[in-house]
């Protein structure tokens, strides 16, 4: 294991979640050892997302253990799903982590107008998806799905439902970046907390590519 | 004698006396459900590999403690003489071994525990009595069929023939469970055990799970839902009765047969039974064969227990149960009276507390004619 | 508290919407502060309180069963006893008192002056102690809990309209763990972060000590662990409230997923239980045998595999569940596996006291207590391994021995270990060494009585979990016993908090090393300033401290170094000039009143409650997020 050389002499003043946060005045922030491989706030992104992995995971498994196995009748994936509209969606959440790429990009090399841009276009790609996700939602409730309806629908909105929320939390704090931005309060000095934000949404693309592969792409059990 | 070989005898005593203490405290009393005290082919098969293991297990503790107790008495700080120990920081030969001498004996215990497993888990003999059990809140009802199809229906207590393996099947979703939703016809874990004849086994509806046991000896064994159900998990009981062979047939001829007599021919009781408080609603009292919400009671007065299996069946204590039940097993039955899907209805109602509107509310002797009634269908 | 804190410096603040509190002492600063030694005093106040809850719970749990058909507590009222009890144990003592300690130890012990978030920190303590009052308020709200600490499906997942258990108890557990569970998340990432990044120099992962990498496994065990268990909870409030099917087995649903998903989790938090009472017996026994860890790479790679095997072992909670022989017999194995580096754990402490120089305080007998009771516990564990003897220990009183012992007679035996150990740098005093011996042997005796005739009571049939038994079948006397056993150990617990309330203001002057320790919380003042270390040490060896005032000669045998001293007096003549530390903030507080106020709508089905706290939260957050650092 690496022997960490040297660590902060003052105690790190970086609190708070990763969302955002103001000028700390020239403080030592993140918290950084001399040698450490990540900042403190990076580290602590990281193991939240890993934790995250275990939530997404458990769902997942139940989904996956469950396909097939309803009961009850009611709509099956097969009458209700339309994969090329969600492919579409998918694609659309895919583009949203290269606009994300593209704003860290900008702010690290201070322009901040293109990174404001490319804020904006990654929480409105995102919202498109989340659109997406509302449109097909309403649709498959108007097929006659419901929470109850069979295992389907339970496992299908839960889990979907939790990564929509975890979408929809991610262009708030997105949305939030840009209106510090606009107002001075996150600059060039400040990209750690951008790219914090980038390893959120990238780990939330990242989950939809498995929902998608598990949920729609992967062949119906036959019935 | 030194100091140090007295100290010595003492602990070899000492450990001599607790050693005994187990072995005389150990087997338990003769209670019906013990497990150390196994009276069927499984339950011998686990106690005999597990008292060994519990010998080891205890001289292993008594070791570790004895050692602990040696250390911090020998070495205690005594100002002058010891207070500058040797500062040791490990001993890997030493330590090596420590690892490997208990991985050792884990080795040679996990053989005889795998092959028993797979014994345990074996498929039914062909001969063996295959009897469904199936966990309701909160208590069990034993159906016996022939070729697929249920010919007896028994609660709380069942007879099996000594000396040939009984399979049981566990389930926790059978019609008789309702059928309104949210919960369908199934209802909660319990676990099936009866302590000197097997280990338990789960009621997990959704599953059916089976177990096997043979009793080598004639006698009741006593069983007990081994798994928190809820509300009156405590009172759910139930008894094994291992008869001869042939007593057990006859037994079973016996439970296949109609009943003693019928609601019509029970005149006053029946008419009371089955019309003024609608007791078939829950109770089948005319076919053995039929599974219903609470238990068949064709042939109740041949049963010994009653009531989740919990009350000896007196006449007092049907003519207290019948006038007012969830005082002796609580329940949560107060909207039983209602219209199916209406409230919250688990058990057995009290018929003389707690009467919906335009209900009739039960008198002490009318309960006590009811259980004139059902004392006859032995 | 010497006067030296007030000379920290605080800025003035520049923005935000609110300043930020200032102040360091008093009643405002408690609920204000972020210092982790004043959050490590509430995780230990909160939990000491819980502590005698759930005693309280247990005491009317042996109340009703000192007689077969007891009439003391209701069918009902029992149920909600005895989950209540496993529920407060497990999550709201266990838990946070190793929290507690870890959040004051920690950063002393790797010579930092605080954790990596000072506010995630605080805001980890508000959320655990809202989610255990949230938790206790169901009792006055429509039923407490009473599923089992464990809430198996369908029983608590069915609604309510199917009268599987009545009351409103299993939404407020649902509910009230996963708030819990968030607590404990953040307070897992915080030490992490502090662990692998703010090390002093020279202090390399094999330099730390022992407690420190046991609540280093526990804090990636935690993360890991609780996701698994609240995505369960998460299925069964679904499943209660909103009609989905999970667990519903008449539409394809299977309990059993449930308990895979809850054991997944549930194994793994027995370890998180555990490691953190053998980090602190780490600790203790060396200090009072004045030797070193015997074979300290050992006890930190056995913690390690612990860790990781532990995930490999939770279907052994389901052994008469019908897994089918292949998978009970893997899963058997690798329980007898685990069972091998936790034992070896015990060699190497008796190695530690062996030939030492023992010094039998309070706290060294806890210690040694804890070794003799967890093994106790232990080879009880290594039976239940034996699979087909499992199916007639488990859901019986022989596993509720077996798990106290090593809960108990582990967990708790180390934490007062603990308490009598670090009491003195805590709070500047000495706790009352005659009082200590009383709690201590009150506390085995107790024990004992208590918990080892629950083995045989298990063997001759007597089920868990049940608030009646029947006389006559000789179980008795046994449960008699069981009872006194009970109270002799409230009493044992009441001397302790008269020891802990009276020894604050009355006991010796601790000064900074009453033990002559190893590690570096005792080379600075008792209690600590609140800026921890004037200078930040540097560390040349594992117990750099210990190697500061002692060198070993050609024997190996402890020399005095006469220099010993001189470094703690440098440290407490330093007046904290210039050092400057985060300050107190209103928003961990405001931010984690948010998360009960939306525990309460989930319970109650209430949008409107749900928009409040989601607003409180919001709101918290955003405040939080722009405050000025200082």
């Amino acid at each position: 294991m690496a022997i960490i050389e040297a660590s902060d002499t003052e105690v790190s003043t970086a609190g708070g979640p990763p969302a955002a946060g103001n000028d700390h005045g020239g403080h030592d922030h993140g918290g950084h050892g001399g040698g450490a491989l990540l900042t403190n706030t990076k580290l602590a992104m990281w193991l939240f997302l890993a934790s995250d992995c275990l939530f997404f995971g458990a769902f997942i498994s139940a989904y996956l253990l469950y396909r097939g196995r309803s009961q009850k009748g009611g709509p099956t994936p097969r009458e209700l799903f339309n994969i090329p509209f969600t492919s579409a969606t998918s694609f659309i959440l895919l583009m949203s982590s290269l606009a994300m790429v593209l704003a860290l990009a900008a702010v690290q090399r201070g322009d901040l107008r293109r990174f404001r841009l490319w804020l904006v276009a990654t929480a409105i790609f995102g919202a498109t998806f989340v659109g997406g996700q509302i449109y097909e939602f309403t649709h498959f409730y108007r097929e006659g799905l419901r929470l109850g309806s069979n295992l389907f629908g339970s496992t299908f909105f839960v889990l979907t439902g939790f990564h929509g929320a975890h979408v929809c939390v991610g262009i708030i704090w997105l949305l939030s970046l840009w209106g510090m931005s606009m107002q001075g309060r996150l600059g060039q000095a400040d990209s750690e907390k951008v790219e914090i934000a980038g390893l959120y949404w990238h780990f939330v693309d990242i989950v939809w590519i498995v929902i998608f592969t598990v949920i729609y792409l992967m062949p119906q059990p036959g019935k | 004698m030194t100091n140090r070989s007295r100290r010595k005898r003492l602990a070899v005593v000492a450990s001599g006396l607790v050693g005994l203490a187990f072995v005389v405290a150990g087997c338990g009393p003769a209670n019906g459900q013990n497990s150390l005290l196994p009276k069927g082919t499984q339950a011998k098969e686990i106690n005999n590999l597990i008292v060994p293991i519990f010998g080891v297990a205890i001289v292993v503790a008594i070791l570790v403690g004895v050692a602990t107790v040696y250390c911090a008495v020998r070495f205690r700080a005594r100002p002058g003489i010891n207070d500058r120990p040797r500062q040791v920081h490990g001993n890997p030969p030493l330590e090596i071994a420590w690892t490997l001498i208990p991985a050792v004996i884990l080795a040679v215990i996990a053989v005889p525990t795998v092959s028993l497993i797979f014994k345990l888990n074996e498929a039914p003999k062909p001969n063996a009595l295959e009897v469904t059990a199936v966990g309701k809140q909160w208590w069990w009802q034993f159906d016996y069929k022939d070729q697929g199809v249920k010919t007896v229906v028994v609660a709380d207590e069942f007879h099996v023939p000594v000396g040939r393996q009984v399979h049981m099947t566990l389930t926790g979703c059978d019609p008789s469970l309702g059928t309104t939703p949210p919960t369908g016809d199934c209802n909660v874990i319990h676990s099936f055990w009866v302590p000197e004849l097997n280990g338990k086994r789960d009621v997990i509806p959704g599953h059916l799970n089976t177990t096997t046991f043979t009793a080598d000896k004639p006698g009741t064994y006593l069983g007990q839902c081994a798994e928190y159900c809820g509300l009156s998990h405590a009172n759910m009981r139930f008894r094994v009765i291992a008869q001869s062979e042939s007593d057990f047939q006859a037994w079973l001829a016996g439970q296949h047969e109609g009943p003693a007599i019928t609601i019509e021919q029970a005149g006053e009781g029946g008419k009371l039974f089955a019309q003024k408080y609608a007791c078939t609603n829950c109770h089948a009292a005319e076919d053995s064969s039929v599974s219903s919400y609470g238990p068949n009671l064709t042939h109740l007065a041949s049963r010994s227990t009653f009531a989740s299996g919990y009350y000896k069946l007196t006449r007092a204590n049907l003519v207290d149960w019948i006038y007012n039940a969830p005082s002796m097993i609580p329940m949560e039955s107060k909207d039983c009276r209602l219209p199916v899907g209406q409230g919250i209805c688990v058990g057995m109602p009290s018929f003389s507390q707690n009467t919906p509107a335009g209900q009739p509310t039960m008198t002490r002797a009318e309960a006590e004619t009811i259980a004139d009634y059902l004392l006859q269908l032995k | 508290m010497t006067t030296v804190e007030n000379a920290v410096a605080v800025s003035e603040p520049s923005a935000g919407l609110l300043r930020r509190p200032r102040a360091n002492r008093g009643f405002l600063s408690w609920l204000t502060t972020v210092d982790h030694k004043k959050i490590g005093i509430l995780y230990g106040c909160t939990a000491l309180i819980f502590l005698v809850l759930g005693g309280v719970e247990a005491l009317l749990i042996r109340l009703q069963l000192f007689q077969p058909n007891g009439t003391v507590l209701t069918a009902g009222q029992y149920n909600q006893m005895f989950t209540m009890h496993g529920t407060t144990m497990v999550f709201l003592v266990g838990m946070p008192i190793a929290v507690g300690f870890g959040n004051y130890f920690i950063p002393l012990m790797i010579g930092a002056r605080d954790v990596a978030f000072p506010r995630i920190n605080m805001f980890g303590y508000w959320v655990v102690l809202f989610g255990g009052l949230f938790l206790y308020s169901s009792f006055f709200l429509g039923g407490a809990p009473n599923g089992g600490w464990f809430g198996y499906t369908p029983l608590t997942s069915a609604p309510l309209a199917s009268g599987f258990l009545p009351g409103r108890g299993p939404d407020f557990w649902a509910i009230g763990l996963i708030l819990l569970g968030i607590g404990s998340t953040t307070s897992a990432i915080n030490f992490i972060v502090t662990v692998i990044n703010m090390r002093c120099p020279g202090m390399s992962l094999m330099r730390m000590p022992v407690f420190v990498w046991m609540m280093l496994v526990v804090a990636f065990l935690t993360v890991f662990a609780l996701p698994v268990v609240t995505v369960a909870l998460i299925m069964v409030w679904f499943d209660r409230n909103t009609g989905t099917l999970f667990f519903a087995p008449a539409a394809g649903g299977d309990p059993l997923l449930y308990q895979h998903l809850f054991w997944i989790f549930g194994h793994p938090e027995v370890y998180i239980l555990i490691l953190p009472g053998m980090g602190i017996v780490s600790e203790t026994l060396p200090v009072f045998s004045r030797k070193p860890l015997f074979g300290y790479s050992i006890v930190v790679f056995s913690g390690i595999a612990i860790g990781f095997l532990g995930w490999g072992v939770w279907a052994h909670h389901m052994f008469a569940t019908g897994l089918g022989p292949v998978a009970i017999s893997a899963f058997g194995l690798a329980t007898m596996l685990i069972a091998i580096p936790t034992g070896v754990k015990i060699f190497n402490w008796l190695g530690t006291v062996y030939k030492g120089s023992v010094k039998l305080t309070s706290s060294m007998m806890f210690s040694l207590g804890f070794i003799v009771l967890f093994t106790l516990g232990g080879v009880s564990g290594v039976t239940h391994s034996i699979v087909p003897a499992d199916t007639q220990q488990t859901d019986t009183y022989y596993v509720v021995a077996h798990f106290h012992y090593v809960l108990f007679g582990g967990l708790l035996f180390a934490l007062f270990a603990g308490f009598y150990y670090w009491y003195p740098k805590i709070f500047g005093r000495m706790l009352n060494e005659t009082l200590g011996k009383i709690n201590f042997w009150t506390l085995f005796i107790g024990m004992n009585l208590t918990f080892f005739p629950m083995h045989f009571l298990g063997l001759w049939g007597q089920p868990r979990r049940t608030y009646r038994y029947d006389a006559g079948l000789g179980w008795d006397t046994l449960n008699k016993l069981i009872t006194v056993g009970s109270f002799i150990i409230a009493i044992s617990v009441l001397v302790f908090v008269v020891n802990a309330i009276v020894s604050k203001t009355r006991g010796a002057i601790a000064g900074n090393d009453p033990w002559d320790g190893r590690t570096l919380e005792w080379s600075i003042p008792s209690p600590p300033p609140e800026y921890n270390f004037a200078e930040i040490p540097e560390v040349n060896s594992r117990d750099d401290f210990w190697y500061r005032k002692y060198t070993e000669d050609e024997e190996g045998r402890l020399v005095p170094l006469p220099s010993g001293g001189a470094e703690a007096e440098a440290q407490a003549a330093h007046d904290g000039h210039g050092i400057h530390l985060p300050a107190p903030s209103y928003y961990p507080l405001v931010m984690a009143l948010g998360l009960p106020i939306l525990g309460y709508a989930a319970v109650f089905h209430s949008v409107w409650v749900a928009i409040i706290g989601a607003i409180v939260l919001l709101f918290g957050m955003y405040a939080w997020a722009i405050e000025p650092a200082d």
